[in-house]
């Protein structure tokens, strides 16, 4: 057995790693397709306002922070969708006023500075059983959203009007997306940290989008890009001695970079080998559709 | 009020016949006896409580027609569509699709709507023409679906209707603006809609893509049965296809047959002097 496996705290490392890299980026794709990457990024600062007032209150940190995150996205969605507010002041009303209430809770009680360190940082080879199980319970949750709202999910991504006319309840959809965004964030929080739970969010599906055709192959890709960059991240954090959360997120970041190298070969050939399925309408002349039609 | 065109006049009449007359007769083009699809009685709508984008606009669309509905820039015609399907609730007055207040209506798989553009586009957003034109057929919630590629059938005749099967499976994103926008009809035709609502775009489209949509359109009508409602601004190329035209300037400029539009009701559409030369659409028609 490769000593990476001989100690408890990697092998739960690697559990959670893996359970949240394959949370974030599936439901990733949908909060990027509908721009609404800053979204994670607000609630990450929820979540550690969640985790300061669960280290005060002692209650289970993680457990608060996963209301804060979840109720603080309904409320966002609401503000956004009446149209009250428009959707980034929503984003920095929230943003500050939980950066700012961490702050003064975290200031007012002293001594648990190391603990939130890791919570701002990652702390997933510290990562206990409560915390997979809350884990395993949150991604079994998404996966079945996601899988059982797949049409109503892509529709809305695509476009909301569209999405209203195929009859789609978009308002409701996108109230559980906000939700569950909530979710993953807290979820993603305990393995890359507050300040890095977008990276793990996003950066994989932006790896995915540049190389997938269709919305499945996309989906999947998410996710394979997730889990390599978890296990590589933890791998070289294990034997290189580097912050685990560092680790993985730079390692999505090679991923991105891997997936752009892939994608410009791939443009390179398929415009080599002449890939000349070009239809007609905005293209020059009146010919070209007769052209087009012999060559089918 | 809904203005009603005057049987009296020919399709070769000259400008000075105005044919404006609640009064009077319904002309023959209009067939008043079928029913009516979408409504609008006096309706009004402003954004944020500012200047009405919509005044007081009265007409209807009948099964069968194809309507063209003509503007400038700024005119309402955007808005007019946005509250037929009900993505928009007027200020006064009631929109009604299929004899239902748009805002409640829940029927969607009698109605195809093609935006002029996609919210999604431009994210490399990753779904081949045929995944768009599968969304078409949604009809729901379906635990299944993320499984399930169904309507392999529907997809195909649709994607030939549009003419662009040999683009079916192209990224979405590869595809150039008249492209998507046949891509976008196909999604709409798919599910074999009564209403089609279409919001035709301004720019990337040249003049034979442009022809061929509106030929597109025409047989959607002529040959699928489909009533249309059409958003447009190339007042020439509506004429071949239009059996009814209504000109939007915040408020309903015209109403009735295209050929009884006349330069007066275009200079006050377009804020100045306009000559009409009509064209005969069959003759013309290649």
């Amino acid at each position: 057995m490769p000593e990476i496996f001989q100690f408890d705290f990697m092998t739960r490392a690697l559990i959670g790693g893996s359970m949240v890299a394959i949370l974030a980026p599936a439901f990733g794709l949908f909060i990027v397709l509908r721009r609404l990457s800053l979204i994670a990024d607000t609630l990450s600062h929820v979540a550690l306002m969640g985790v300061a007032i669960g280290f005060v209150t002692s209650i289970y940190p993680t457990f608060i922070a996963l209301i804060a995150t979840t109720s603080s996205a309904a409320g966002i969605e609401q503000l956004r969708s009446r149209g009250r507010l428009p959707g980034d002041a929503a984003l920095a009303i929230f943003l500050y006023s939980s950066l700012a209430i961490a702050v003064i809770v975290i200031s007012k009680s002293s001594g648990f500075n190391a603990d939130l360190f890791g919570y701002l940082f990652g702390t997933v080879l510290s990562i206990n059983d409560r915390d997979l199980w809350l884990i395993g319970i949150l991604l079994l949750v998404v996966i079945v959203f996601v899988a059982s709202f797949y049409a109503e999910l892509t529709q809305s991504a695509f476009d909301q009007d569209l999405a209203h006319v195929s009859g789609v309840r978009v308002t409701a959809t996108n109230l559980a997306l906000a939700i569950l965004t909530g979710a993953t964030v807290t979820a993603s929080m305990r393995v890359v940290g507050v300040l890095m739970v977008g990276a793990l969010i996003v950066i994989p599906v932006l790896a995915a989008l540049r190389l997938a055709r269709g919305f499945r192959t996309a989906l999947l890709l998410a996710i394979g890009f997730g889990l390599l960059s978890v296990w590589v991240g933890l791998a070289v954090a294990f034997y290189a001695d580097l912050a685990a959360g560092g680790s993985i997120v730079l390692t999505t970041v090679a991923m991105f970079a891997l997936a752009e190298v892939v994608g410009k070969a791939k443009d390179y050939f398929s415009a080599r080998h002449g890939a000349s399925d070009t239809g007609w309408s905005a293209s020059t002349s009146s010919a070209q559709p007769e052209i087009d039609a012999d060559q089918r | 009020m809904i203005i009603e065109p005057n049987e009296n006049m020919g399709a070769t009449d000259s400008m000075e016949s105005v044919a404006l007359s609640p009064e009077e007769s319904h002309g023959p083009e209009l067939a008043t006896d079928r029913p009516v699809v979408c409504e609008f009685t006096n309706t009004w709508y402003s954004y944020g409580g500012g200047e009405p984008a919509v005044e007081d606009v009265s007409f209807q669309v009948r099964k069968g027609e194809f309507a063209a509905i003509l503007g400038p820039n700024g005119s309402g015609k955007t808005t007019l569509l946005r509250l037929a399907l009900g993505l928009l609730k007027p200020t006064r007055g009631s929109v009604e699709l299929f004899g239902e207040s748009s805002a409640r209506f829940r029927d969607w798989s009698r109605v195809g709507y093609v935006p002029q553009r996609v919210e999604g586009m431009g994210t490399r957003f990753p779904a081949t023409v045929e995944e768009i034109v599968e969304q078409g057929l949604y009809r729901g919630f379906n635990p299944l679906a993320i499984f399930r590629r169904h309507g392999r059938k529907e997809i195909l005749e649709a994607l030939d209707v549009a003419g662009i099967s040999h683009l079916r499976r192209r990224p979405i994103e590869s595809l150039s603006v008249g492209q998507r926008q046949r891509a976008l009809i196909a999604r709409a035709i798919v599910g074999q809609p009564d209403l089609l609502f279409l919001d035709e775009p301004v720019s990337g489209v040249d003049a034979v893509g442009r022809d061929r949509f509106h030929e597109l359109i025409s047989s959607l009508n002529r040959e699928h049965g489909m009533t249309v409602f059409l958003i447009s601004h190339d007042i020439g190329a509506v004429m071949q296809g239009a059996t009814v035209c209504a000109c939007i300037n915040r408020t309903v400029v015209f109403h009735g047959p295209p050929h009884h539009i006349t330069g007066e009701h275009l200079s006050e559409l377009y804020g100045f002097p306009v000559d009409v030369l009509l064209h005969d659409a069959l003759h013309e028609h290649r």
